[in-house]
């Protein structure tokens, strides 16, 4: 929790990792794409505040302690969602694999939310794997990469069949919440890895699922917002918008926030820190003391107060996943209703 | 000595005329240009940067491609390197240009024709955006949207935005004439009517707050990865 003013904000970090990416988890032959890698992490944290910056080797490979005092300790967070990555092409044991984050949340009960993946071009066997980790570790949400490369494929969309299989079995098994990577490159070749449309269709076939693109569609954040408007259950995930934007590049942050306000909502923006690219503590109070620049042009986007505040960084998100908000972090009465689908009403239809 | 320095800023004049598709912007003034030399035999060599070992690899290849065909068009250069440092798919970017063997035999597999439709639409994306670099000034000076839907080319004050924007235009083939209209659909070209100006001037912004936005993260990811300027390096 966080508390400014008088306001207090109950914190959901939706969206972060713990990995490892240290050359003892780097597989032979592969080396070059392992360091290459978390070196291109690495320059994202650069974005953030100098004194938040990290030595390489941290960043490689940060222990259970850093972790928890950066999160929780000192970073404001009442529970962090983990968002799997896991590139085990590089890395021996993956990245962040789901069994990764889970053994960790499993030490601290009632701080962690874990999230699994799949990828439809595993098939029935993804599908086994898929119900197992559901049930061994309670998952109630997915991250989706669908721009990676995997033997001789370039990546798959939300469109394909096989897809649709899978989404029919996340709806089976309790799944309401899907995080797709829609943002800087992971393995796009000339498929057009951003391309969001294919969350379009799937968002309007699947109605009773939540898609929440993860770092907005960069760099098609027009795409996004136009597509958003429309879909009630599609949600910006705004890891790398915080962190990569707030400090480095105040005005153009404003400018997206202000876009995103406009077309999408405040009731469906979650706050997600990425860590550990970028330490929550300063996103979230930078956060909380943001507000556009004194200057005509951005007169136009909607206005921020402390409520809208309160439901980016944790009530949006503590909506979609049904975690329970202790009543001194609850909006008041008029102050809205967090991750409401009937949001964006004030943007026209495209 | 003169003469080796005046080639070398040809050679750069060169690069500056080229594009990233996906920040408009020239690879110069984006710091994209790590060397350049031009020996007194006439071989220009170029090296090449980007923010990140996994920058897209298709706007790598164009950038990487674009760069040698305008150098290997400049007077004076009688054969052209341009070599992409530090980037996962170097080797085959490099070999792929060298060997003038065009994107999709470059990566094998990828479908052939689908990059130049990508450059089109970051080109389209460019128009909209420029679209709103030329109606923010004239809606300050009070014009609404209907009347701007209204204006001609011709009758547009004349401004850097406004060259760029028609050229943008030109490029894709669109109505870029005094005689054609201010606003029109970078898909089709037709005009946008009052009654719709509204909403496309509202998707032009977002459209150019888009791509600025992602321009100051890549410019953010250059600087931290390399903290010398690049030649013609603009902020």
């Amino acid at each position: 929790m966080y508390e400014k003013n008088g306001e207090k904000y109950f914190v959901v970090d939706s969206h972060m990792h713990y990995w490892n990416a240290a050359p003892d988890n780097w597989v032979a032959g592969a080396e070059q794409y392992a360091k290459g890698w978390i070196e291109c992490f690495h320059a994202y944290q650069g974005l953030g505040p100098p004194e938040t910056h990290w030595p390489i080797e941290k960043f490689q490979k940060y222990s259970e302690d850093d972790l928890m005092r950066d999160v929780f300790d000192e970073g404001h967070v009442d529970i962090a969602i983990f968002q799997p990555t896991y590139l085990t092409e590089w890395y021996k044991e993956g990245f962040n694999t789901t069994e990764r984050n889970a053994a960790l949340g499993e030490k601290h009960p009632g701080k962690f939310i874990a999230n699994t993946r799949w990828d439809p071009r595993d098939g029935d066997a993804g599908l086994k794997e898929l119900q197992a980790n559901v049930e061994r570790y309670g998952c109630r949400g997915v991250k989706l990469y669908t721009a990676e490369w995997r033997q001789g494929s370039r990546g798959w969309t939300l469109k394909d069949p096989e897809a649709y299989r899978y989404l029919d079995a996340c709806q089976e098994l309790g799944i309401k919440n899907i995080h797709v990577h829609k943002g800087p490159t992971i393995w796009p070749l000339d498929k057009d890895a951003f391309d969001v449309v294919d969350v379009d269709h799937a968002a309007t076939d699947f109605p009773d699922l939540n898609f929440i693109v993860e770092h907005v569609g960069l760099p098609r954040i027009e795409d996004f917002c136009f597509m958003a408007t429309q879909e009630p259950n599609v949600y910006a995930g705004l890891s790398v918008v915080i962190g990569g934007l707030m400090y480095a590049r105040p005005r153009f942050f404003a400018n997206v926030m202000g876009e995103l306000l406009f077309w999408v909502g405040e009731d469906k923006m979650t706050f997600g820190s990425d860590y550990g690219i970028w330490e929550p503590k300063w996103q979230v109070e930078g956060f909380v003391d943001w507000d556009y620049p004194r200057d005509d042009a951005f007169a136009d986007y909607p206005r921020v107060n402390a409520a809208t505040k309160k439901k980016i960084l944790g009530l949006n998100a503590a909506a979609l996943y049904d975690i329970e908000v202790p009543p001194e972090f609850r909006l008041d009465a008029g102050e809205g209703k967090p991750a409401a689908r009937e949001d964006a009403t004030l943007a026209p239809q495209v | 000595m003169t003469a080796t320095l005046t080639g070398v800023e040809r050679v750069l004049a060169a690069l500056a005329r080229v594009r990233d598709p996906e920040l408009d912007e020239p690879i110069t003034s984006l710091g994209f240009v790590a060397g350049c030399t031009l020996s007194a035999e006439g071989v220009a060599r170029v090296r090449l940067r980007l923010p990140t070992y996994f920058c897209a690899p298709n706007f790598a290849f164009l950038m990487v491609a674009d760069a040698y065909d305008a150098v290997s068009a400049t007077h004076g250069v009688r054969s052209t390197e341009v070599i992409l440092e530090e980037h996962f798919a170097a080797d085959a970017i490099n070999h792929g240009v060298a060997a003038r063997a065009g994107f999709a035999r470059s990566f094998a597999g990828e479908a052939v024709g689908e990059l130049d439709r990508l450059r089109a639409d970051f080109l389209r994306k460019a128009v909209l955006a420029g679209t709103d670099q030329v109606c923010r000034l004239l809606l300050a000076a009070g014009i609404d949207a209907a009347e701007l839907s209204s204006l001609r080319l011709g009758s547009v004050p004349a401004s850097p935005a406004l060259q760029r924007l028609r050229h943008r235009r030109a490029e894709l083939g669109l109505p870029a004439s005094d005689q054609d209209p201010l606003l029109i659909d970078p898909a089709t070209g037709e005009p946008v009517l009052p009654d719709a100006a509204p909403l496309h001037l509202m998707r032009a912004r977002t459209t150019r707050v888009s791509i600025d936005a992602n321009t100051g993260v890549c410019r953010g990811m250059l600087r931290h990865r390399y903290p010398d300027r690049g030649l013609g390096e603009e902020e």
